[in-house]
């Protein structure tokens, strides 16, 4: 009975190990320029988690062998040193695991964070609400207009509350409902919510940026490949948040060109 | 053979009688036959002045909806007018003078959600009026009339899955309009009047027409969502249709 769990240990771990090594249900390929180190990092982890997964079950499955074969009263032995030992053994070998996978991805994170966006980086501002994300372009003037909240009205399309009657700035600000992007060119993404926590996922993006109401948060990613790409909210933020997407369509600089002129025409 | 006097008495007694009696019972049937028939009022409801822009509705977040409508431009619906200046979707009413049944149709009223829309954008009921909201599309919706708080109505927000049972509900007092949206498409609006006695919400060109009105004096009123309401006195004469134009000015 032993040595069949001690096979089985080994099986299941083996198993779980080969569609990882297989590249099976890989994430879809990174069409941005900082996404590489972010898959990197995602590879390290999954060979240092990996190594240790299979040691360890490699490990529990020889002693489970081992002692079926003992005669019965067989004693057994302590670890060395008692239990303290074997908790600060673990403490620092586990913890010098994650530290080193923590020190080797800080150089993903504050590529991400920790870099300004360069100055002529494209603004765009993105408002999540319940239930819809909405994208708004500075237009020719290259600023936003105030955002009044009283004046948000769904109904009548105007999704980020702006005064086009009295804010000069806001007077050729174009709204849309789906986020085009030129390829290549750096985006600098300006993000709010309307009401409740949201999240903006774009998968093939490599970003994920959570929205707290109350928070203006910054972001910036250059897009390399033209396309058509899903963004989800990822935050449970309600009823609707299972119907909650928008889409981010990478373009080549002169299809963004015409579509940014047409959208400014249906403003 | 000659009558008895006292038999021919009673024959003219109850000949008169007879006469008396149909020519009452005649009567109540021509009041009658007027009150059914009664009057129409119709009109036209114009906007004096350039529409403000309608903004196109991009329903990309909803593929489903977005298919739906590749060939048309959909808009907002705030103020809808013709060529000509015919308002759309204002719902005309009587708002003073009613005295018939605070009920005026027995029909059940049908609010359609199509293509990620409201159809109709404006519809009217009386109070106690049983309406069906169905869902046509797809993709769940999220039911959501939002009554005056503090009002004789209640607010409520359903979930209706695609081909899901309609949803029967009513409104208890009168309220012009109540504003329904969706919670999961920000683009919908619609709006449900709570009127008492008969209305007619007017179509493309600006025309309305209510029938069955009996003769007497009335206050009309005209209520479109982003105008607000105009009001306008009007008296039914029997057999003669009346006729009620308003107009809006564009701010």
């Amino acid at each position: 009975m032993a040595k069949f769990v001690a096979v089985t240990l080994i099986a299941i771990a083996i198993g779980s190990a080969i569609p990882i090594l297989l590249h099976i249900w890989m994430p879809p390929a990174d069409i941005s320029t900082h996404g590489h180190l972010i898959d990197a990092q995602m590879a390290d982890t999954m060979v240092e988690a990996g190594i240790c997964f299979i040691a360890a079950q490699l490990i529990l499955a020889v002693f489970i062998w081992l002692a079926a074969s003992r005669p019965s009263g067989y004693k057994i032995r302590n670890f060395p040193g008692g239990s303290f030992v074997l908790v600060l053994a673990a403490f620092f070998l586990v913890g010098t695991e994650v530290l080193a996978l923590g020190f080797f991805g800080t150089k993903a994170w504050a590529n991400i964070y920790f870099t300004p966006p360069s100055a002529d980086s494209l603004p765009v501002q993105v408002q999540a609400g319940q239930f819809a994300f909405y994208f708004r372009y500075p237009g020719p003037d290259g600023k936003f207009g105030p955002i009044h909240p009283e004046m948000i009205n769904e109904a009548n399309q105007n999704l980020f509350g702006i005064d086009v009657d009295h804010d000069q700035d806001a007077k050729d600000d174009i709204v849309t409902a789906e986020m085009g992007v030129p390829a290549n060119k750096e985006v600098h993404l300006l993000m709010h919510s309307k009401d409740v926590g949201h999240s903006f996922y774009v998968r093939e993006l490599r970003i994920q940026q959570d929205f707290v109401p109350g928070l203006d948060l910054s972001l910036h990613f250059t897009a390399t490949k033209t396309g058509r790409y899903e963004i989800v909210c990822t935050q449970l933020c309600g009823l609707g948040h299972y119907n909650m997407k928008a889409y981010l369509n990478v373009m080549s600089p002169t299809d963004y060109d015409s579509w940014i002129k047409q959208q400014a025409a249906l403003q | 053979m000659s009558v008895p006097v006292r038999h021919r008495a009673v024959i003219f007694f109850c000949a008169l009688l007879t006469f008396v009696a149909g020519s009452v019972m005649f009567s109540q049937y021509k009041v009658k036959a007027a009150a059914l028939s009664g009057s129409s009022i119709s009109g036209i409801v114009r906007l004096e002045g350039t529409a403000p822009h309608q903004r196109p509705i991009d329903m990309s977040k909803e593929p489903s909806c977005a298919l739906m409508h590749k060939a048309n431009l959909v808009t907002t619906e705030s103020v809808v007018a013709g060529p000509d200046g015919g308002l759309k979707n204002v719902v005309v009413y009587i708002s003073q003078g009613w005295t018939g049944p605070a009920q005026a149709s027995t029909a059940s009223p049908i609010l359609d959600q199509k293509g990620c829309q409201y159809i109709p954008h404006v519809m009217a009921v009386n109070a106690g009026q049983p309406f069906k909201v169905l869902n046509s599309d797809q993709t769940s919706h999220n039911v959501h009339p939002m009554p005056a708080p503090g009002g004789a109505n209640q607010e409520w927000n359903k979930s209706q899955s695609p081909g899901a049972q309609p949803i029967v509900s009513s409104w208890n007092g009168e309220e012009v309009a109540i504003h329904v949206k969706c919670n999961i498409h920000p683009w919908m609006s619609g709006y449900i009047a709570v009127v008492k006695g008969p209305y007619s919400i007017t179509n493309q060109k600006g025309a309305f027409r209510i029938e069955n009105i009996p003769p007497g004096d009335y206050t009309l009123s005209a209520w479109q969502e982003t105008y607000g309401t105009q009001t306008q006195k009007v008296t039914v004469a029997a057999g003669k249709p009346a006729t009620v134009n308003f107009a809006f000015k564009a701010k």
